[in-house]
């Protein structure tokens, strides 16, 4: 707070302290910050919380179609020889199927989530650019509406999520199934972008004054590193794309066997694509070292390895990508190189698994449908961990690769450390969100049904993967020793279908039908705790200034004499304000003006969709008026509009 | 549709946990040694979790958490003071056991003297030996024989798309990546049929696409090669010359017969067609029902195969496949 009175402030105008009395000074505040109404206000609004409600949602939906798509294909697998499906069919959907659940799915909620709560971790009113994030989230729903508009006229995109060339070149692939696909990432790349951006930023300059970098939960931690990957991974996969679609539109021969070079394609994919994965987990990995905690009544075990363990993991898992290349024929002084980062990206993730064993043995667990989730999750986690170490090993990984066992491995990683913690946040956070708690003894139910089904489903991938099933075939003969393990994966993935049925179930009784949380039902540290559920647009009537990890355990664990103010901090009500600080130590030194609500945002968004239709279908007037129509709303975005005296303009 | 008969030594046809030859079996060692290690080590995680909730699990009900006790402090970080090292150690074993297993498959102990081109194609595996000169080559189609006991270069060629080469039981995969050369080899210590597959996703066809690699000893290979090397026999009755006449005229443009007109070489060469067991690479036995139902209808066994329906009449089918039928 010294900043406050010293030459590191920057601003002409300084903040006022105040304290929180009866509705004072909320009532002024919500005036300033609320949405206006109609359809005009939803499409304008820019609140972190209900763009990453939004996204939750979207992703969701995402969630169930990939699993509905699942589904289809275990019935067809889950006997030899069905007939069920055309291969046509089984292959587009199986493309679908990883498309939804890695790119719409597995990402997409975790940005909701960490947009939900970054900014009331952090003691902020909103992210740094609320207007970047709505775009994100608009970019993202076009993208994947856009991808399944090709799915639902019946072309699909049907190479894999991986898209391997030349299979998906335009010899090979001659549809618009293809182009889609290219046009849709591309699109969806930009929304991932943009919001990494702001993430970043968002960490850098708008924690709470007091909140240092060591104060930060570690789901900040996992979705800034995710965030810092992605900005620099993204791009390696964007460009794999573009130049697909220009060999298929315009004759380029980037992938060609003759004049270019197929394997380009594999090395840009999975430069970004490992990353990738990192990407999807760290966040969910967060969710659990911060919540484990909470129910374990103490501070996690070793946060500050747990802190470098994410951020040193991001940094290793961009030296891994060919491990999954083994089979391509590259020498071997390289596989080995790729082979040894890979084993060694295993320490940083031991590390976490140590810390949560260690947080539970040394705390009192109370157990809650959230604890069993996230505590679940370390088991699945170590499976597919262990899993993945032997695919590490190159010679291994030559018969294991391409078969079941890397399918079995993948849905552990991904389902494991992915969905177990967000149902587990789903939980954990829903009375926030909400001002109700989730029902819970359908959450035993939930859980329970979701853990057996998953482990009956996905444990028999690894036998059956060991015993010869290649990947992505639409059906097998009898008598390759694999029929009645099939069937269990399939019963089995129906019980784990079951299981997410009732997540969805119990948000919707408990919606309007749950007992009333308070601001902090499960006694936890954190900001967003100290803040009426649900929060109210504004997040916070004075930013709170920050003095430990743990704000609303001070008293109790009394680890110093140092004490957060939570009811009496800096006053900001001159128009849409939150507080600028510096990068590692959150010294207060600005004022941020935050941007008002716009529709900007979703017209920029209709331009670009626009844009990349007319790409797909060489309509290049309609690409053209989408360029116009984003002119138009960037215009209209960066306008100069009069704002009040003293402080800098933002159109973030 | 007659599922052909399990070709392959074992009840799996394509497991992997029991190899046999010098390429696959020390990885199969340190395939078996590392499902050990993760067995235990998951054993020992999930035993630590499960133990310590039911052991220190708290007596207060979810909803009495705010404002519940709190604690601190602890020996938390033995847990990773302990655990960290063993990870390493384990890792590390697990590295060198990886390098030594890579460098031991690495080449075989003698220098091969049979090598093999492969071609991964939509949705079969064109199979060319060659001779000392061009002319004592021949080419064959999913079925790869090789004499037992002997290291054997297998050339791997991209023909259309990318495709994977791989026999479990004598070794992992390699692709097969058009513009590129890739190099694999086998040895097989046992006599017997040894099922593949091709494990790159490749289109509509990916999972029918079978190769049969199958270890002789070196006198049955001889003579096997030595029949391969043959050329088609002229028709001998007049059902047989009309067949081979149909058969060039209508399927020639794809397939060949070697010593006939017929020389495509879009398709499997056909010349000693009947020495092979399955027809479409494991599709179907090869026998008379199978190859008249496939002939007359090629996409209904396998939906999206490049050989197109034939519309050839009775007389005109039976007599191919009659001739079909001689060339041995």
């Amino acid at each position: 707070m010294t900043a406050l009175r010293t030459g590191d402030w920057e601003d002409a105008r300084r903040p006022d302290l105040a304290r929180i009395e009866n509705d004072q000074p909320g009532e002024r505040l919500q005036k300033i910050w609320e949405t206006g109404p109609g359809l005009k206000g939803w499409f304008s609004d820019v609140d972190h919380k209900a763009i990453g409600k939004r996204y939750i949602v979207t992703a969701f939906l995402f969630l169930i179609l990939g699993g509905l798509e699942a589904l289809v294909m275990r019935v067809q697998l889950g006997a030899p020889n069905q007939r069920l499906l055309s291969p046509e069919q089984y292959n587009q959907l199986f493309t679908m199927h990883g498309i939804s659940m890695i790119f719409l799915y597995a990402s997409p909620i975790l940005t909701g989530f960490s947009n939900y709560l970054w900014p009331l971790l952090l003691g902020s009113r909103d992210m740094a650019f609320p207007r970047l994030n709505a775009l994100s989230y608009w970019i993202y729903l076009a993208s994947g509406l856009f991808i399944y508009a090709g799915f639902v006229t019946g072309h699909g995109a049907d190479d894999g999520w991986f898209n391997y060339v030349p299979y998906a070149s335009k010899p090979y692939n001659p549809g618009v199934n293809m182009d889609i696909y290219a046009l849709g990432l591309i699109l969806l790349g930009l929304s991932t972008t943009v919001g990494a951006a702001n993430f970043i930023v968002t960490f850098l300059r708008t924690r709470a004054p007091g909140m240092s970098v060591n104060r930060v939960p570690i789901l900040i931690w996992g979705t800034l590193t995710a965030s810092v990957a992605n900005l620099l991974a993204v791009p390696s996969v964007s460009l794999a794309f573009f130049l697909l679609w220009m060999d298929r539109q315009f004759g380029t021969h980037f992938y060609d066997a003759g004049k270019g070079q197929p394997l380009l394609w594999q090395h840009l994919f999975w430069m970004f694509g490992h990353p990738w994965v990192y990407a999807i987990v760290l966040p969910a990995m967060g969710m659990v070292s911060d919540g484990l905690p909470t129910f374990c009544r103490r501070p996690l075990v070793g946060y500050t390895p747990v802190a470098l363990a994410t951020v040193s993991t991001m940094a290793l898992g961009f030296g891994v990508w060919v491990h999954h290349m083994f089979a391509t024929g590259l020498p071997n002084l390289p596989l080995a190189f790729f082979s040894g980062a890979s084993l060694i990206i295993t320490v940083p993730s031991a590390v976490a698994v140590f810390a949560w064993v260690a947080t539970i043995w040394t705390g009192r667990p109370v157990i809650t449908t959230a604890f069993l989730f996230f505590a679940s999750m370390i088991v699945l986690f170590v499976i597919g961990g262990v899993s993945g170490v032997m695919t590490a090993s190159v010679p291994v990984d030559w018969q294991l690769t391409d078969t079941y066992f890397v399918v079995g491995h993948l849905h552990y990683v991904l389902i494991g450390i992915n969905v177990f913690p967000v149902v587990g946040a789903i939980y954990y956070w829903f009375p926030k969100m909400t001002g109700r708690l989730m029902n819970e003894a359908l959450g035993r139910w939930n859980f329970w049904i979701m853990f057996i089904g998953f482990n009956v489903g996905f444990l028999p991938m690894h036998t059956l993967g060991l015993l010869g099933m290649p990947r992505r075939i639409y059906t097998y003969p009898a008598g390759m020793g694999w029929s009645v393990q099939n069937l269990i994966v399939s019963l089995g993935s129906a019980m784990f279908a079951t299981g997410v049925f009732l997540t969805l179930i119990n948000v919707w009784i408990s919606r309007k039908g749950g007992e009333r949380a308070g601001p902090n039902p499960w006694g936890a540290p954190t900001l967003e705790w100290s803040v009426p559920s649900p929060p109210p647009p504004y997040n916070f009537a004075v930013i709170p200034l920050i003095a430990s990890r743990h704000p609303l355990w001070e008293a109790q664990l009394d680890e110093s004499p140092a004490r957060s103010s939570l009811n009496e901090g800096l006053l900001l009500d001159h128009g849409r304000e939150t507080i600028g600080t510096s990068m590692l130590d959150g010294e207060p030194n600005l004022i941020l003006e935050m941007p008002g609500d716009s529709a900007a945002p979703f017209i920029l968004t209709l331009g670009l969709t626009l844009m990349f239709i007319g790409g797909v279908l060489r309509l290049w007037w309609l690409a053209g008026l989408g360029g116009a129509i984003c002119a138009v709303a960037l215009v209209d975005w960066f306008w100069p509009r009069r704002v009040h005296a003293g402080a800098e303009t933002s159109n973030g | 549709m007659t599922a052909p008969a399990n070709l392959g030594l074992a009840r799996w046809p394509l497991g992997y946990l029991a190899t046999s030859g010098p390429r696959a079996d020390p990885v199969t060692a340190l395939m078996w040694g590392l499902i050990g290690l993760s067995l235990l080590v998951i054993t020992i995680i999930t035993i630590s979790v499960v133990w310590g909730v039911i052991a220190r699990r708290s007596a207060i009900s979810p909803g009495a958490l705010e404002g519940a006790p709190l604690t601190s402090g602890g020996a938390g970080m033995m847990w990773i003071y302990v655990g960290m090292p063993l990870t390493v150690v384990a890792l590390v074993g697990s590295l060198f056991w990886t390098m030594a297993a890579l460098a031991s498959v690495d080449r075989p102990a003698a220098v091969p003297r049979l090598t093999i081109d492969v071609t991964g194609r939509q949705w079969w595996w064109e199979v060319h030996y060659p001779g000392p000169g061009p002319e004592q080559g021949f080419e064959t189609a999913n079925e790869i024989h090789i004499p037992v006991g002997e290291p054997v270069l297998i050339r791997l060629h991209g023909g259309d798309v990318i495709h994977s080469f791989w026999v479990p039981a004598l070794s992992g995969k390699t692709d097969t990546i058009p513009g590129r050369e890739n190099l694999a080899w086998l040895q097989a210590n046992r006599a017997g049929v040894y099922r593949g597959q091709c494990t790159e996703y490749c289109g509509l066809q990916h999972a029918h696409m079978a190769a049969f690699v199958i270890a002789q000893p070196r006198d049955e290979f001889d003579a096997w090669r030595n029949n391969q090397l043959k050329t088609g026999v002229p028709a001998a009755t007049p059902v047989t010359a009309m067949g081979e006449a149909t058969f060039v005229d209508r399927c020639g443009k794809c397939h060949a017969v070697e010593g006939t007109a017929a020389n495509g070489r879009g398709a499997p060469n056909l010349t000693h067609l009947m020495t092979r067991q399955t027809l479409a690479a494991g599709v179907l036995d090869n026998n008379i029902d199978n190859l008249s139902g496939w002939i007359s209808d090629p996409q209904a066994q396998k939906p999206g195969a490049n050989m197109p329906i034939t519309f050839l009449s009775g007389p005109q089918l039976r007599a191919v496949v009659a001739y079909l039928e001689t060339l041995r």
